[in-house]
């Protein structure tokens, strides 16, 4: 092949990366079947039926390859460089667009509807963002520790995800805090992403457990932070470790002494709610207020010792460490006021704290149920009998995963994760050795939002995450999501491919 | 390998698969409950139902038996179009039924699923017969067969109890039933529920993807023969439970006859009862029954606390004698009554003064107010609550005031007072032996059960002794409580108890115009002791109370009577309990007491008896 400039580039069957490839091959295949297979029972009729949803699945699938030689071959990949903003502005424009002009699908407004053809915008705004992100932050002299650089690359990922939020797709809105781990991988202090993890472990801790039992695990790993970074790790453990373990057993410890004493009688008359029996001062303190109280009196010490020391480490993990202490007094207020109706229940019932099999959890537990029954071969192909005869909800569609549990068994499902535990690190790992920034970061953010995808939608089936409506990527039914997640894939083999070319 | 960023965020990556895969092992492989879920949506169970237990009266005769009946049922999602007029002809139902059942089930597919539901109940026989022929023409219906009980005797109805369909509450407190099974609701068939089920079958069949039957799941591996339920044998005699009830009928009160040497129940009545007829079909007669104003389902004969009227003047007699307050010498005057101030408890004509035997022989009044005034004021007290407390315990040391712990069910345990309930009634010191004088006759705050009366009666018998009345034997797959083969000894020698057969005896056999008070209960040669009772009613006609024993040397039997507004004890309740303790003991009626008999069995008193709801 000769190019413009006389020089001799590789071919084809070198510059693609043919593993990317056949694992969207493979994927779509397996898709495919199975939506046939939770399908055909309601519906029996042939693969190709276009009627049914596998035999329309079979158009998308025509179309995504199409799509995926597009972007190959027919568009220059200079061109996602280049064209970002305008895609960036346009498709933005579009999810707003969508509020108003979209038809209102499940309580939510995110579709476009184009005769039988349906579109969700934000399956393109996911690719849309990325491809900015890599612009902007592939820029020269960006860096992503000054406060300027860092706000506007918050804004960018922020602006569609709030927007998608307003349409009530809080789920494909989550997939954005991904976008999280590609700005670790960029410099982004880890710290960042330990925050928002131990801000969800007390959210859900307060919700689960008690405040106190939250207070006491943020106040655990605030010391040991704190111990580790000056070095005193022995500190900790002698210290620390003994006081943590007294006020673990602090709320035991004070009933027991209620119960040494205060007579049973007027513990009795108490708990009856008796008019006129004068509650003893043991039985007004509450552990809770004791360990707040414990808190408070010591962190003039750690922080004066943190002053002498210069030591801004701890002066910050001080403040994280109150920021969580305000976290816990306002979950319920979070819980309860700012969630919806729906996802508070999803949550509950995630959590354990509501059992509800015919509501809620009716469709988290059918869908285990399937998924179970499987055993370790599953049942055989089109054997199922839980996600065929409509147990299951959304069988093909963020419910696929129960087909393939049932009748492949654990050895079908746990072949689909480590398929795209591969696609995953595969794409992280042509990311890592291209020496272009832009490929990089597109790269990286190609594999947050599957990874997203495949965590939430495979953990919200098995029940360890709660229901999040988001299609599992290049297996659920749907044209838009094959068509963006194909478009988005090949979009980093065409940018991967252009790299090695010329090298 | 470097630990950089990106390999942070690959094991990052590997931590969440292995998350997942961990989570899919544990559902798949290691937890089995969803695989159970799973073939619960898949496999149908064709459930066996095991026979119940047979219900033996002490003779080995069957009071409660097993005969087939046949369900009829219906799996919504096999039902294809049918005749409906067709169907309902066969099976004798209006197509309106049929029409309005299935349209039930159309509503709650969701919840029926695959299951069969059973449309109709107890089909008899011959309906069976003509829908099996025709069952072809009707896919998703069929015949289930079941046991359900059968009563060759019109005897104990409320004893034996019936057996229903579980409701969603009784599955609730029990969960190892379902909907469809039955379990036994009162009497013995509650309290023995366990021996009497036995344990259900079942057959499992597989349904492939069109929900048509295919196979036997595993070729019947996995099936499970039912196991019949175990008999029982009970202390009942039938014959004698059956004529009780023929005694009793039109009268409302219970007869419980026991077996003094073993505390045996021979025979219980509560009057009106359940017919054994409504028992096997209790669904149908349970408006009837719950609506009667006599409550023929409220058990009097454990449930009821009465007064037990003068029949107690034998324990304070026997409380007298060992306090030793009275002794068989001593005489006490009686002139129409005891007075005290002001006021009389009043006491019919008979001779004056009297000893310890014709106390009790002419039932008098005055003499037990004596003795309960003497024991209540008995100076070995250190106050009238003291001594009241005491006179308590030897009272519920003949089992009065708590339950007896029989193995029948929903026993209760009647009252006695102690001195708490008169401070709380009068305050402290605000009463004494005179407020409660009554006490002395029977009356005021005494409720005992007729159960408490006959073991009372039993007891004395026994010369000092009881074994707890209970209803079920010894049976080679039962074994009862060894509690029951234990003697309870009152707080009273043995020794005293004689002196007060005596009286009871003298009270039956010393003829009429003696001055005994039951001469009508008199049997030749059955050496019958008895004391009547007629226990003040502020609401109406007094009630008729008696208790006997028989032979005096050689108890066989013992019998307590109580009929409500039967005035005095003479005049009911002494004529049947001699009536039951004569056909026990003999088999049947001699002929110069033929007379009493067909006056009691046409005696109606139902009229007397004020109920709610009835002018």
């Amino acid at each position: 092949m000769r190019t413009a400039g006389g020089y001799r580039s590789r071919g084809l069957g070198k510059t693609i990366d043919w593993s990317l490839v056949i694992c969207w091959l493979i994927m779509i295949l397996i898709g495919w079947v199975n939506i046939y297979a939770s399908v055909h029972s309601s519906e029996p009729s042939s693969i190709f039926d276009w009627n049914s949803r596998s035999g329309k699945q079979f158009v998308w699938m025509a179309s995504a390859l199409v799509i995926a030689l597009i972007v190959l071959f027919a568009i220059p990949p200079r061109f996602y460089e280049g064209f970002s903003v305008p895609i960036y502005i346009f498709v933005t424009g579009l999810l707003v667009a969508v509020i108003f002009l979209g038809i209102e699908v499940k309580g939510s407004r995110s579709w476009f509807e184009f005769g039988p053809i349906r579109f969700q915008p934000a399956e393109v705004s996911k690719i849309a963002t990325s491809l900015l992100l890599a612009t902007y932050m592939s820029q020269l002299g960006y860096r992503i520790g000054r406060m300027k650089d860092f706000i506007i690359t918050a804004l960018l990922i922020l602006l569609p995800m709030g927007i998608i939020v307003m349409q009530s797709e809080t789920g494909s809105a989550l997939v954005y805090v991904g976008f999280i781990f590609m700005l670790y991988r960029e410099g982004l202090s880890g710290w960042l992403i330990f925050m928002i993890g131990m801000a969800i472990l007390t959210f859900i801790l307060t919700l689960t457990a008690s405040p106190f039992a939250a207070i006491l695990v943020l106040i655990s790993v605030a010391s040991l932070c704190i111990c580790l970074y000056s070095g005193k790790f022995r500190w900790w453990l002698f210290l620390c470790v003994p006081l943590i373990i007294l006020f673990a057993f602090l709320p035991q410890l004070m009933q027991m002494l209620v119960e040494k004493m205060v007579d049973a009688e007027t513990i009795a008359a108490i708990a009856d709610n008796v008019e006129g029996v004068e509650m003893p001062f043991i039985m007004k303190i509450e552990p809770l207020h004791v360990l707040l109280g414990a808190t408070v009196l010591s962190l003039p010490f750690v922080a004066f010792q943190a002053f002498r020391e210069r030591n801004t480490f701890t002066h910050l993990s001080i403040i994280s460490c109150l920021a969580g202490i305000v976290l816990v007094f306002s979950t319920n207020f979070l819980f309860n006021d700012i969630l919806q109706d729906h996802q508070r229940k999803r949550i509950e019932v995630l959590l354990g704290i509501k059992e509800d099999p015919t509501g809620v959890g009716y469709n988290v537990n059918q869908s285990m149920i399937a998924i179970g029954s499987g055993g370790l071969t599953g049942k055989g192909y089109l054997n199922g009998t839980q996600t065929t005869y409509g147990f299951v909800p959304e069988q093909s569609t963020d419910f696929i995963f129960c087909t393939i549990g049932e009748e492949w068994g654990f050895l079908g499902s746990a072949f689909v994760i480590l398929l795209y535990v591969f696609l995953i690190w595969r794409i992280i790992s042509d990311a890592e050795r291209s020496r272009e920034g832009f490929t990089r970061i597109y790269g990286y953010c190609v594999a947050c939002c599957i990874f997203m995808h495949l965590f939430i939608n495979i953990g919200m089936t098995i029940g360890l995450m709660p229901v999040i409506g988001i299609p599992l990527p290049f297996i659920s039914y749907g044209g838009s999501s094959l068509w963006g997640f194909t478009a988005m894939l090949f979009i980093f083999i065409a940018l991967d491919r252009n790299e090695k070319k010329y090298f | 390998m470097k630990f950089n960023r990106k390999n942070k965020l690959l094991i990052g990556l590997c931590t969440a698969a292995a998350i997942i895969i961990i989570k899919l092992f544990c559902i798949q492989i290691i937890d089995d409950r969803y695989k159970m879920d799973a073939e619960n949506n898949s496999m149908v169970y064709s459930i066996i139902y095991p026979t119940r237990g047979i219900i033996h009266d002490r003779n080995e005769k069957i009071l409660v038996g097993n005969k087939v009946a046949y369900d009829l049922l219906v799996t919504p999602r096999e039902v294809e179009e049918f005749d409906t007029l067709a169907l309902s002809k066969v099976l004798d139902v209006t197509p309106e039924f049929i029409k309005g059942k299935m349209d039930d089930y159309r509503k709650n597919r969701r919840r029926i699923g695959w299951q069969s539901v059973i449309m109709i109940k107890q089909m008899p026989q011959e309906t069976y017969m003509k829908f099996s022929e025709v069952e072809y023409k009707f896919p998703g219906f069929r015949g289930q067969a079941r046991s359900i009980r059968e009563y060759p005797f019109n005897a104990g109805g409320n004893l034996l109890g019936y057996v229903s369909e579980v409701d969603s509450r009784f599955i609730e407190k029990n969960p190892e039933y379902k909907v469809g099974d039955y379990a036994g609701k009162t009497g013995i068939e509650a309290a023995r529920e366990k021996e009497l089920r036995g344990e259900k079958g079942f057959n499992i069949m597989l349904r492939d993807s069109r929900n048509k039957i295919m196979s036997r799941y595993q070729d019947g591996e996995r099936d499970k023969e039912a196991v019949p339920g175990n008999d029982i044998t009970t202390t009942i005699d039938a014959e004698l439970q059956h004529y009780g009830q023929m005694l009793m009928n039109n009268k409302v009160g219970s007869l419980v006859a026991i077996e003094p040497s073993t505390g045996e129940i021979l025979a219980m009545v509560s009057s009106p009862g359940i017919d054994v007829d409504m028992l096997a079909n209790i669904g149908q007669h349970y408006g009837e029954i719950a609506s009667n104003p006599y409550k023929p389902m409220f058990n009097r004969a454990v449930q009821a606390p009465y007064p037990p009227g003068s029949v107690f003047k034998l324990v304070n007699g026997l409380i007298g004698l060992q306090e030793k307050v009275v002794s068989p010498n001593t005489y006490y005057p009686c002139r129409m009554g005891y007075h005290f101030g002001k006021n009389k408890l009043g006491c019919h004509a008979h001779k004056s003064p009297i000893n310890f035997e014709e106390s009790i022989m002419m039932s008098c009044n005055a003499y037990y107010c004596y003795i309960l005034r003497d024991l209540l004021e008995n100076r070995k007290y250190g106050s009238i609550g003291e001594a009241m407390d005491k006179w308590k315990e030897y009272v519920q040391s003949f089992g009065f005031g708590q339950k007896l712990g029989s193995d029948f069910p929903s026993e209760l345990g009647g009252f006695i007072p102690d001195s708490k309930y008169y401070n709380r009634v009068y305050g402290k010191g605000g009463w004494k032996a005179t407020t409660v004088i009554s006490l002395s006759i029977g009356q005021g705050e005494i409720g005992c059960t007729p159960l408490h009366l006959a073991n009372l009666c039993a007891t004395i018998a026994n010369r000092g002794f009881y074994y707890i009345p209970h209803i079920i034997k010894d049976s080679e797959h039962v074994s009862i409580d060894p509690k029951y083969k234990e003697r309870h000894y009152t707080m009273v020698d043995t020794t005293h108890f004689p002196k007060v057969i005596g009286g009871m005896y003298r009270a039956v056999n010393s003829g009429f115009g003696s001055g005994g008070t039951a001469s009508i209960a008199a049997v030749k040669g059955l050496d019958i002791c008895g004391k009547t009772g007629t226990a003040q009613n502020p609401h109406g006609h007094d009630h008729s109370v008696f208790i006997c024993f028989a032979p005096k040397d050689d108890p066989k039997i013992a019998v307590a009577a109580y009929v409500e507004n039967g005035g005095f004890g003479a005049t009911w309740a002494a004529p049947i309990a001699s009536l039951l303790t004569e056909m026990y003991l003999t088999g049947e009626i001699s002929k110069e007491r033929k007379y009493l008999e067909e006056r009691i069995l046409e005696g109606n008193l139902l009229d007397r008896v004020k109920v709610k709801g009835k002018k």
